[in-house]
């Protein structure tokens, strides 16, 4: 009898998507979980367990062996910088990371930008040559520019619905991102044959939706 | 920053109460002794080195190493590893030594990193280095040496993953000949373990189809000996070829000495390109987060140091071992309490002498008529703390 594999789930937007591509790869993962309000779920009959985690931590959960496994959002990945195997980009949950402001954005002399991902910001900005001062908040980035607390902001913009709203514009995109399946660098080697067989069942899913 | 609380330490160092050092104790004597039998000598160096030597050389980067000033504004660091000391050594002093040579070491090591718990700034490291053989012999008898230190140690259920540098550098430069930069993020992809990246570089290579299968095929290159055959017919070039015939008889090695169990070829198994030159390979513990030890061949680093010869060694990462490690412990051997008031103090003392010089711990108590100490109050927590309590003087109950 093999061992439990951990998994690190994402709480909210990806879960459902996630656990559907499970469930599509032929893990009957029951629907009731979706709903369950329960943090750590026994899957005695498909040898896993799943550990429902805010998304920002879940690579934090795989990189010191609390989870095997884990998925996660690329832009947490770029963000947390955790070391541990990135096996596969599972292709949901699709948007992108992106500077936004106003449509009649100058550059000012003291050029600030609000973001919840502060290392991907400083890290873009200073690949461009410029100097920016970077302020952090945790949610609701797109009010920083229209309240005068900063300038420009670096977010995820999936459909770009909430900027139109609020009369902002993407002015560039940064990286593209996607779910990925990471792994942590023990259990890569000694669960080896639970987490390929797993990647490969997903793989093939992914596969035929492309 | 505010004033630290008296209780406070900086952050990544860490006590060591006389538990937990009797279980780092055994575990080093363990595997220091299990070394020496490999005929491995024990040799020490200072915490301290210049960083323009040992610094540099040494494979942890720049922004990893703790560095100070001395008196005279020269940059030295804490020793980041016992590697490039040891080179410096094996280069200088033991010039004259016949190779090869075989040393050991347990000692403490720093490193500069980001304040969270389990990445420690101070920690133990217990290995060895083998200088001056090149053979596929002598790399297969550190990776058998890591495996019965690991034992020795005392950590049950381990695995090794073992790769060369040569054979990617080979397979790399046969489908990419001249593009270092192609090259290079490939490596990278591999190195930060990003397998994602990885077959995303190859797909903005435009590389042929065929090739395209063969580096995506890497990333399912692990198993035992078949590896190395199924590794053959990816690549002739000269490089990768002679990688993988070194792989293949180092494996055999391996299965001579009886440990091939324990190993797996992982030709994605990458240390540091700039350092290691051939073999490397990483331990793993079921009940570990974190690899327990690493190594592999270093061929270059000793040049710099001025005597240019093959190098191979492997460290355990000791504090790992000894916070996963939790069978082993050893009943700690109470001590005997001799007791004894003043007119008795002489036969107490000879007493204690006695069993001393047997080698039994001994706690002495003078006890005198209005004594109101902890002991004599509580005969009950006497008996607890000590092994037995031997009392010398009539007035004692």
């Amino acid at each position: 009898m093999a061992e439990t594999l951990k998994v690190a789930m994402p709480k909210g937007r990806i879960y459902k998507k996630a656990s559907a591509l499970f469930r599509e790869a032929g893990l009957p993962i029951p629907e009731e979980v979706d709903e369950s309000r329960k943090l750590v779920i026994p899957l005695p009959e498909l040898g896993m367990e799943f550990i429902l985690a805010k998304p920002v931590d879940v690579p934090t959960f795989v990189e010191y062996g609390a989870a095997d496994i884990g998925i996660v959002g690329k832009d947490v990945m770029m963000e947390e910088n955790r070391d541990v195997y990135e096996l596969l980009d599972l292709g949901i949950a699709r948007c992108r990371m992106s500077v936004i402001g106003l449509p009649d954005w100058k550059p000012g002399i003291q050029q600030r930008v609000a973001t919840k991902y502060p290392n991907v910001a400083s890290q873009y900005f200073r690949e461009q040559g410029q100097q920016v001062e970077v302020i952090k908040l945790n949610g609701s980035i797109e009010l920083a520019p229209l309240i005068g607390l900063s300038d420009r902001i670096v977010d995820m913009v999936e459909t770009g619905q909430t900027l139109r709203e609020n009369g902002l514009v993407e002015m560039n995109s940064i990286f593209e991102i996607t779910s990925r399946l990471v792994a942590n660098r023990v259990s890569y080697r000694m669960k080896n044959g639970q987490i390929q067989s797993l990647c490969d069942r997903l793989q093939k899913v992914i596969s035929a939706s492309e | 920053m505010t004033k630290p609380k008296g209780f406070e330490k900086p952050s990544g160092v860490r006590d060591y109460v006389p538990y937990a050092v009797s279980k780092l104790r055994r575990i080093e004597r363990d595997v220091l002794d299990c070394m020496s039998r490999w005929g491995y000598r024990q040799i020490m160096t200072p915490t301290m080195e210049y960083y323009d030597t040992v610094g540099v050389a040494s494979s942890t980067s720049d922004r990893k190493l703790f560095k100070l000033l001395n008196n005279r504004g020269t940059t030295l660091v804490l020793r980041s590893d016992m590697t490039a000391p040891i080179a410096r050594v094996v280069s200088s002093l033991l010039k004259e030594e016949p190779l090869p040579i075989r040393l050991s070491y347990h000692a403490n090591v720093f490193r500069a990193i980001e304040e969270e718990a389990g990445r420690e700034a101070e920690f133990f490291q217990t290995g060895v280095e083998l200088v001056g053989d090149d053979s596929p012999e002598a790399d297969a008898e550190v990776v058998a040496l890591a495996i019965e230190s690991l034992k020795a140690a005392g950590v049950s259920s381990f695995k090794i993953a073992m790769g060369h540098v040569g054979f990617l550098n080979g397979l790399f430069d046969e489908i990419l000949p001249g593009s270092t930069e192609a090259q290079q993020s490939l490596k990278e992809g591999l190195l930060s373990r990003d397998f994602v990246g990885f077959r995303k570089t190859i797909s903005e290579l435009g590389v042929t189809d065929e090739q395209r299968n063969w580096l995506e095929g890497l990333l399912r290159l692990r198993g035992g000996q078949e590896i190395c055959d199924q590794a053959l017919e990816l690549s002739g070039h000269p490089l990768a070829r002679a990688s993988i015939s070194h792989l293949c008889k180092v494996w055999e090695v391996l299965e001579a000495y009886g440990v091939s169990e324990h190993v797996l070829i992982d030709l994605t198994m990458i240390g540091d390109f700039s350092y290691y030159t051939g073999m490397t390979f990483e331990g793993y513990a079921s009940e570990l987060g974190f690899p327990v030890c690493s190594g592999g061949r270093y061929n270059n680093l000793l040049k710099q140091f001025g005597r240019d010869v093959p190098a191979t060694g492997f460290a355990l990462k000791t504090n790992r071992i000894l916070d996963g490690v939790n069978g082993v412990q050893e009943a700690a051997v109470l001590p005997v309490l001799v007791r004894y008031d003043a007119a008795h103090r002489k036969e107490g003392l000879a007493e204690a002498a006695r069993l001393r010089a047997q080698g039994q711990s001994v706690v002495t108590l003078l006890i005198d008529g209005d004594h109101t100490g902890p002991d004599a109050a509580q005969p009950g927590a006497t008996s607890q703390a000590y092994g037995e309590v031997i009392t010398y003087g009539g007035s004692l109950g």
